[in-house]
């Protein structure tokens, strides 16, 4: 079933045990475009973008109503099967969280799950993954090194490489860049713009800026509510609610 | 606001200054006692037993002749004992650690279990031994074997491994975990191919520090009837001849009867002869060098794989 967008959110309620931490949200997102979460800390950014991939199941007290279409199909369904999901919807997280193996080991772990074995396979996709992830030079040499000698950005890159190596469709980005210095993060900004082409990218950031130059969507989020969502253009240069100029000109938040 | 800068007190400064000198000392002492009182062992058997090693003690079977007299059997027992008891509390005591730290609910039930386990690990080594003689020894009509050794020195660290190893498990990040299953990793995947590697120098750390405990235990192994005279090794575990497939297995070792080295230390200090207490002091170096290698080896793979979570 083709739909015109990746991913449709219909109606989504969250809770913690009895807090209510996203409110009746609703939210097309196209396929190849970036679009960008924003909002105060809190605001649950976060447990949105872990709803798209099931990631919330690890948490005891969470409970959601409402649904969430990918391609057509409620994640959250009992047909949906969350492993399925994960490898379709891929994920990288606020701190750089590779596996304490060499680098090569880490690019193929997804791989591996899913059984592939054929050497040549795993060293053609370990070489792209790589070098979409722009890392295949400083790396190359060294496959079998450690990944936690990498720096915190080349580690970054690397859980971004081990991602994309599964071939997913979506790629959700939950804060990348809030442990990395400011060369690192426009590398790993250049790499978010330039996965478009391929997957749909969803990004939270709280750093204004970064969702202006790298978004085609906005959306911001205020206390569990969707104040407001539109073309990154639109948000950033006349929003149409006052919450949502309040909050990208630092008014507050 | 303050009204005036904070005064200092010079005594106050004074006294805090001499209970840190203090104190200082107390520990420089306490350490230097420690560190004498080894010291003095090890010179007391050192000086007693050196002399006695040679290959010759190390190849002979026990002999009621002194002179004569080596420790054969019971190097090849506590390696048999050791290997055995490794083999059976390894499996069952990661995998009830794997159990109750990615498994389990957390709730009442596993909480008890908790307490229980933290429980079995403080108490004393002779009651295992009354355990093994009650279960394996008699009810199981295992006698007084290798089988019933091992087994019994499995259980006395079985809730020192399954401890430490979930201290291991649970010194790996969530972050890891989420990493896994964010690639479609499933649970099983995920602790197999993700937690158990990086906890993997904990596990193994913990579980080289309880079988160096377990080498030196002589309580249980008595109380299960160990003999302390033996002058034979196990049956082979491999025969060969000139029957299909000419290479046999046989587990016949497992019915042996044993003995180890801190027995058969045990059996030659309780001799009148002075001659006995030399070989004692020689066995007893070599249980010790035993033991070091081991915690040498646990040093070793800690500091080896240290990592830096971030
Ligand atoms: N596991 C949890 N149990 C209970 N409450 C939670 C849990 N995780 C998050 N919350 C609460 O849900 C709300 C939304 O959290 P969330 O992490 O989604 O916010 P966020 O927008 O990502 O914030 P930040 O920008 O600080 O990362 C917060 O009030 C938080 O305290
Ligand atoms: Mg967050």
């Amino acid at each position: 079933m083709t739909s015109p967008h990746a991913i449709e959110i219909e109606n989504l309620n969250v809770w913690y045990g009895e807090k209510h931490v996203l409110k009746d949200i609703s939210l097309k997102i196209p396929p190849n475009r970036v679009t960008a979460l924003i909002g105060p800390s809190g605001c649950g950014k976060s447990t949105l973008i872990r709803c798209l991939n099931r990631m919330n199941d690890f948490i005891r007290d969470f409970r959601h109503t409402g649904r969430i279409l990918f391609q057509g199909e409620d994640i959250y369904g009992p047909k949906a099967d969350p492993i399925e999901i994960r490898r379709r919807i891929g994920m990288v997280f606020q701190r750089p969280n590779p596996f304490p193996k060499s680098i090569y080991e880490n690019v193929v772990y997804g791989l591996r799950l899913i059984g592939v074995r054929d050497q040549e396979t795993l060293d053609t996709i370990v070489e792209e993954s790589l070098k979409k992830a722009a890392l295949w030079d400083q790396v190359k040499d060294r496959l079998d090194a450690s990944a936690l000698s990498l720096s915190g950005g080349e580690q970054q890159r690397l859980c971004i490489a081990r991602t994309i190596a599964v071939n997913p469709e979506v790629v959700l980005f939950d804060e990348p860049c809030s442990a990395l210095d400011p060369i690192a993060t426009a590398k790993v900004e250049e790499l978010i713009v330039s996965l478009k082409e391929e997957y749909t990218v969803i990004i939270v950031t709280h750093n204004m800026q970064q969702a202006a130059r790298i978004s085609d969507l906005t959306a911001f989020l205020y206390m569990g509510e969707l104040v407001e969502y539109d073309q990154t253009e639109k948000i950033f240069t006349n929003p149409s609610v006052k919450l949502t100029e309040d909050y990208i000109t630092g008014r507050f938040g | 606001m303050r009204g005036k800068a904070l005064q200092l007190n010079p005594n106050v400064i004074k006294r805090n200054e001499r209970v840190d000198l203090i104190f200082k000392w107390v520990a420089i002492l306490s350490t230097i006692l420690a560190i004498s009182v080894l010291a003095a062992l090890l010179i007391d058997v050192l000086s007693d037993g050196a002399g006695r090693l040679s290959w010759k003690f190390l190849t002979s079977f026990p002999s009621r002749r002194p002179a004569r007299a080596g420790i054969l059997s019971a190097i090849v027992g506590t390696f048999v004992i050791m290997g055995l008891t490794a083999a059976v509390s390894i499996p069952v005591g990661v995998a009830a650690a794997i159990y109750l730290e990615e498994y389990a609910r957390k709730n009442w039930f596993t909480r008890l279990v908790e307490l229980n386990i933290a429980n079995l690990a403080s108490v004393p080594s002779i009651i295992y031994g009354l355990l093994g003689l009650g279960v394996f020894v008699r009810a199981m009509d295992l006698e007084r074997s290798i089988l019933s050794g091992a087994l019994t020195l499995a259980l006395l660290i079985l809730p020192i491994i399954i401890i430490s190893s979930r201290e291991a498990l649970k010194a790996v990040p969530f972050s890891i975990r989420e990493a896994s299953y964010s690639l479609g990793a499933t649970r099983w995947q995920t602790t197999k191919n993700a937690v158990l590697p990086a906890a993997m120098p904990g596990i193994m750390t913990g579980t080289i520090l309880a079988l160096s405990r377990a080498i030196g235990e002589t309580a249980p192994l008595i109380t299960i009837g160990a003999l302390t005279y033996i002058a034979f090794l196990p049956t082979s575990p491999i025969s060969v001849d000139g029957t299909f497939p000419f290479i046999h297995l046989s587990f016949e070792w497992l019915k042996d009867p044993f003995t180890v080295l801190p027995i058969q230390i045990f059996n030659w200090v309780s001799r009148p002869q002075k001659a006995f207490l030399v070989n004692a002091a020689a066995a007893i170096i070599v249980l010790l060098a035993i033991t070091l290698l081991l915690n040498a080896a646990a040093v070793y793979i800690r500091y080896r794989f240290r990592r830096t979570w971030k």
